[in-house]
């Protein structure tokens, strides 16, 4: 009989070692769905994690890593203030979204006049769209008590509605011809977030990722709030004899968290994806979740996770392309490594004991 | 307005209310032995669409309903082992089984788009069904949205009135008390979790097989969150429940109708209002006590 035995301390070296071994198991676990696909295993596991950095055609996919790890770095990096808390912030994807109509709303408003001025504007617009969408929420909590997983939640499915009603009325391209979609931001000068070494993928928003990694590594270690949500994570009622006040904590971490996810979106429209259109929300707030955790809601963790999530997406669309592998697989296979992340992460802080237990 | 007939208001609105309902009641279950399982929303849809899939190949609804509950209690197990076996955190997981519920129902369902599932047989009661406005409105649905109703009334008497409801409880108000006492925790809660999960299938199914009647990618739509948010709502009481689903259900229904009659509103705001009114429902109406040992996870230490 294996019986589980609490650690005195967390084991350093299991914390460390969980997300590879998370990694290892789902390749393994991946390669037998793959099979059962009809695939051959090797060569997709070798598609979607080899090529995209060294295959034949790395030198067009290098960079997209960049361009898809930057919002999933950013929006992980502000939930991992919240969920090492206790504050759970499941809606991303909609601070994601009404960031993005924000700055894109700021820019359509502007065009087509051309000024230095309307790129920090647009930043602007968008960390406080995500900003106030994330708050909503936060206040829900504070004032009325309503949870917020499932507030936050709520509000992604009204933030795509948002969107849909924004690409097909408000925002729409007057020169359109009448198909859903505003102008293309990527072609107004002022407005696009280019890449800032062409070529690299290197745009606004990776600089952003990498400052938010940095700042929010110094919070944790260095800053009173970085104290107060570890405290509060750890024990919630002696944090408030600590004298933190629980309410504000929610605010600033649900702000945080949504100004980040907001920003994200903004980079995005104003880059990559160029434009406001129905599908713009392209599930990176939810894919976020599964980044903060794989990086252990640490900063440095996030960006190496957010870096490995963006490798599954690209070489999941070159398996795609390739292999007729099914996008769908490449979801099961993010939630799988999710899976054996939180199932290996017991080791952390037990230790499995053969034997029955001692009296 | 003049187009919308409340009998037939009433009607739609049991109907829209019956996926909803059935997720809800398992997940009630779940919250009571002491676990939050926020993968409602991926066995929802892992569910819908085995249960699409066993009626397409069965050309049977009743096969493919039994299908949906299993599935939904196969997935429900990887919550369960993660969480009860390996001492997972709860929130964190139930997260992950939406997304990979999301993932694999539609890898599952690549081959169904488009099909038609085998038609769910609106139920014959005779007489009942004649009764003037009461018959169309009530007595005129198919068999699963009185198992909802009849599984609520279940889900009470087994809570309040057996001694197996008794032991449930036990377990999520205090876990370390109840296993003192010699119940067996986990056991208990793998139940609930199990049962909570081919709610869930349930309720996706009805979705696919009765509702729509299709599989389409995604087809929730958040229909899991929603049922999350009423057991919220009626503070954990199985007849509240039904007040909570049956108020969801107006909202949708008149939505629907709304837009049907050419509203001079555009659809996508029409669209917010059912998530606006769950947020609203959470807001307005403080919760009840919830179960005390909600969300924590059990270890029996010595």
């Amino acid at each position: 009989m294996i019986r589980l035995e609490r650690r005195r301390e967390p084991s350093r070296g299991w914390a460390l070692a969980t997300p590879f071994i998370a990694v290892l198991l789902t390749m393994l676990a991946g390669g037998l769905l793959f099979a059962a696909l009809g695939k051959d295993p090797v060569e997709a596991i070798r598609t979607i994690f080899w090529d995209p950095l060294f295959g034949p055609y790395a030198g067009y996919s290098r960079p997209q890593l960049l361009v898809k790890a930057a919002p999933l770095i950013l929006i992980a990096t502000g939930l991992s203030l919240g969920f090492r808390a206790g504050i759970w912030n499941i809606g991303a994807e909609g601070q994601y979204i009404v960031g993005a109509i924000c700055a894109a709303a700021v820019a359509l408003a502007a065009y087509p006049a051309e000024s230095v001025l309307l790129f920090p504007a647009m930043v602007l617009a968008g960390a406080l769209g995500g900003l106030l969408w994330g708050l909503i929420p936060g206040v829900l909590r504070v004032r009325f008590g309503a949870n917020e997983v499932l507030t936050s939640l709520m509000l992604v499915y009204v933030a795509e509605a948002l969107l849909a009603a924004m690409a097909l009325g408000l925002l729409r391209n007057p020169e359109g011809r009448g198909f859903p979609g505003s102008r293309n931001l990527a072609q107004y000068p002022s407005a696009a977030n280019l890449e800032i070494l062409p070529g690299s993928g290197m745009h606004w928003g990776v600089v952003a990722a990498l400052i938010a990694v940095v700042a929010a590594q110094v919070i944790f270690a260095r800053h009173q709030l970085g104290y107060r949500i570890r405290l509060t994570g750890a024990a919630p009622r002696a944090a408030v004899f600590a004298g933190v006040r629980p309410g504000l904590l929610v605010l600033v971490c649900m702000g945080f968290s949504g100004a980040l996810a907001g920003l994200a979106g903004m980079f995005e429209v104003a880059g990559p994806a160029g434009r406001l259109s129905i599908d713009f929300g392209a599930g990176y707030g939810f894919t976020a979740i599964i980044v903060a955790f794989l990086g252990r809601l640490n900063p440095f963790g996030i960006l190496a996770a957010g870096l490995l999530m963006a490798l599954t997406y690209i070489g999941g669309e070159l398996a795609q392309m390739q292999l007729a592998l099914p996008v769908a697989a490449i979801q099961i296979f993010q939630g799988m490594l999710l899976f054996f992340l939180l199932g290996i992460d017991v080791l952390t802080a037990y230790r499995p004991r053969i034997g029955k237990a001692r009296a | 307005m003049s187009g919308i007939d409340p009998v037939i208001l009433l009607a739609q609105l049991m109907v829209v209310a019956t996926p909803i309902l059935l997720a809800a009641i398992g997940e009630l279950v779940v919250e009571r032995a002491g676990v939050l399982n926020l993968g409602v929303e991926g066995m929802m849809i892992t569910g819908a669409v085995c249960g699409f899939a066993v009626g397409v190949a069965t050309g049977s609804p009743l096969l493919g309903f039994a299908g949906a509950a299993l599935g939904g209690a196969l997935v429900s197990m990887i919550f369960g082992l993660l969480t009860q076996v390996l001492l997972s955190n709860q929130v964190a997981t139930g997260l992950a089984l939406t997304l990979f519920g999301l993932g694999l129902s539609a890898l599952i369902g690549q081959g169904y788009v488009g099909l038609r599932g085998p038609v769910v047989p609106d139920l014959y009661l005779p007489l009942l069904r004649d009764i003037p406005v009461l018959g169309p409105m009530l007595f005129r649905h198919d068999a699963v949205v009185y198992l909802g109703l009849g599984l609520v009334v279940a889900v009470w008497w087994l809570l309040t009135r057996t001694r197996a409801g008794l032991i449930l409880r036990a377990v999520g108000e205090n876990h370390d008390a109840a296993h003192a006492l010699g119940y067996h925790v986990v056991r208990v809660r793998l139940m609930a979790i199990a049962f909570g999960g081919a709610c869930a299938g349930l309720g996706g199914a009805y979705l696919s097989l009765a509702r729509v009647p299709q599989w389409t990618e995604g087809m929730t739509a958040g229909a899991g969150w929603i049922a999350l948010a009423i057991v919220v709502f009626a503070s954990w009481r199985p007849g509240r429940l039904v007040i909570g689903a049956y108020l969801f259900g107006g909202i949708t229904v008149l939505q629907l109708n709304l837009q049907a009659a050419g509203v001079r509103v555009p659809v996508e705001y029409l669209q917010m209002s059912p998530y606006l009114a769950t947020i609203l429902v959470l807001v307005l109406l403080r919760a009840g006590r919830a179960p005390g040992s909600l969300g924590k996870t059990f270890h029996a230490a010595q």
